[in-house]
């Protein structure tokens, strides 16, 4: 690493090497070890791994402690921040925090809304949004002041992500959208899970031509699905995924018991579809609570650390 | 005219005669309790109004972005369903769908969308948003 890059992900993605990120699942303990196991199995695959702050409105392992926890073990968190749980107060708070712990990657969402989780009748907050979000980290970034004007000893160094969702209505708006967050502060992008590659091509070709040809990086969401029924209840109860019936049919052609394969098959195909394309920066994956299948996806797309870095 | 048209025109047509109101008296309390009393009759019943103070309903092709329940005020969430519909409130019309079709009518605000809010000042909610543009004052 070097100064000029505030993070591994930065200098890759900065200087244009394709780069593979994961999310890990993060689990329902109080040890420490339960996520750096989990995180261990996706290190050798990966330049960065996901934390994601209490997704689906579900509260899970802080974000913080995980990201420290993954920098002990040296590996490289991309921490979420969401703006379901945290006014611009905390958020501030614990943005610095998470810098001092080593957190340079931060990546900014809206975030689920509460009804989304199992705590429906909790206080949603979304006092920010997610461009003020990226403006508020941005504004602490370049200088060193938080939002009152009160300073720091010294300037944060962020590295700043944001989602983006290609598969959802307002279709023709989503390349626009990227670029407000981009002008908001934004340097990369990962997407939500890409089923429909028809679909990205067209945004990805809108985005192309908003930016003559040289777009802020983006990372296509992927992710195995390891049964039909799994399918059928992401697509129906997370919020932002679509995927098209053709998908999910083409796995329940298997018996139960090989749905699996077919799902790490399917993923490995969008994964082929979408590696070359022009304005593709790497690929995230987002195997939930299923580690163990992002090497085989890799493995299979030719995408191993050595692979890609020949 | 279409009625995205009307309201961008009843927008400007405030805008001009407001803005020559408004310096002059927005110190002055009886027209302030008539500019809240009349901003909450005309625009809640036309907008869903909140009166968050802040008013960008130009911005995002007069819809209110407060309507949208994660009170999003840059642009729709991943959330959105493949109809168009609203992650939370599933019989809605997500906001920002609607925004967005509606900016694409516009005459003069149709990229207004496209720039960056500022976060909310949750201090002037419930004041009057004409006062707050035009006067300057909290
Ligand atoms: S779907 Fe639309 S209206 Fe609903 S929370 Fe998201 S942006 Fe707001």
């Amino acid at each position: 690493m070097t100064n000029k890059h505030a993070s591994n992900l930065a200098q890759r993605l900065e200087t244009g090497l394709f780069t593979v990120t994961a999310e890990v699942t993060l689990p329902d303990s109080i040890e420490k070890e339960a996520l750096a196991s989990r995180a261990h199995i996706l290190e050798p695959y990966c330049d960065a791994i996901n934390i994601t702050d209490s997704t689906g409105a579900v509260p899970h392992f802080s974000n913080i402690a995980a990201a420290s926890i993954l920098i002990e073990n040296n590996i490289e968190p991309i921490i979420q921040f969401s703006c379901r749980d945290r006014n611009r107060i905390a958020t501030q708070a614990d943005v610095i925090g998470a810098h001092a712990m080593g957190v340079r990657n931060i990546f900014c969402v809206t975030g689920d809304g509460v009804q989304t989780g199992d705590h429906p009748e909790a206080k949603a907050v979304f006092d920010l949004d997610s461009v003020t979000l990226l403006t508020t980290i941005n504004h602490l970034k370049t200088t060193g002041k938080f939002l009152s004007g009160r300073e720091l000893d010294s300037k944060p160094d962020f590295f700043l992500g944001a989602a983006v969702n290609p598969f959802v209505p307002p279709f023709e708006q989503r390349a626009l959208r990227l670029l407000k967050k981009h002008r908001a502060g934004a340097s990369f992008f990962q997407s939500q899970y890409c089923f429909d590659i028809s679909r990205f091509e067209s945004f990805l070709l809108l985005l192309l031509e908003l930016t003559n040809g040289s777009p802020p990086p983006v990372l296509v969401g992927v992710g195995p699905l390891r049964s039909a029924r799994f399918a059928r209840w992401l697509t129906e109860n997370v919020p932002g995924v679509a995927i098209p019936d053709h998908i999910i049919n083409q796995i329940e052609k298997y018996p139960e018991k090989e749905q699996k394969k077919a799902g790490i098959e399917a993923c490995v195909k969008i994964v082929e579809g979408v590696k070359n394309l022009t304005g593709v920066a790497g690929i995230h994956i987002m195997a939930h609570d299923w580690e163990s299948s992002v090497s085989e996806i890799v493995e299979a797309t030719g995408l191993t650390k050595t692979g890609r870095n020949n | 005219m279409n009625k995205v048209r009307l309201l961008e025109f009843t927008y400007l047509f405030c805008l001009k005669i407001l803005s020559l109101l408004v310096p002059v008296l927005s110190e002055k309390r009886p027209f302030i309790g008539f500019m809240v009393a009349s901003e909450k009759a005309l625009k809640k019943p036309l907008f869903g109004c909140q009166m968050c103070g802040q008013c960008i309903l130009h911005y995002t092709g007069m819809v209110c972005p407060m309507g949208c329940p994660k009170n999003l005020r840059n642009g729709p969430c991943g959330g959105v369903r493949s109809d168009g519909n609203c992650e939370i409130k599933p019989n809605m019309n997500c906001t920002w769908v609607r925004a967005w079709d509606n900016s694409t009518q516009m005459m003069v605000f149709t990229e207004s969308i496209e720039e960056i809010q500022t976060e909310l000042d949750h201090s002037l909610s419930g004041t009057s948003a004409w006062i707050n543009e035009l006067g300057g004052g909290k």
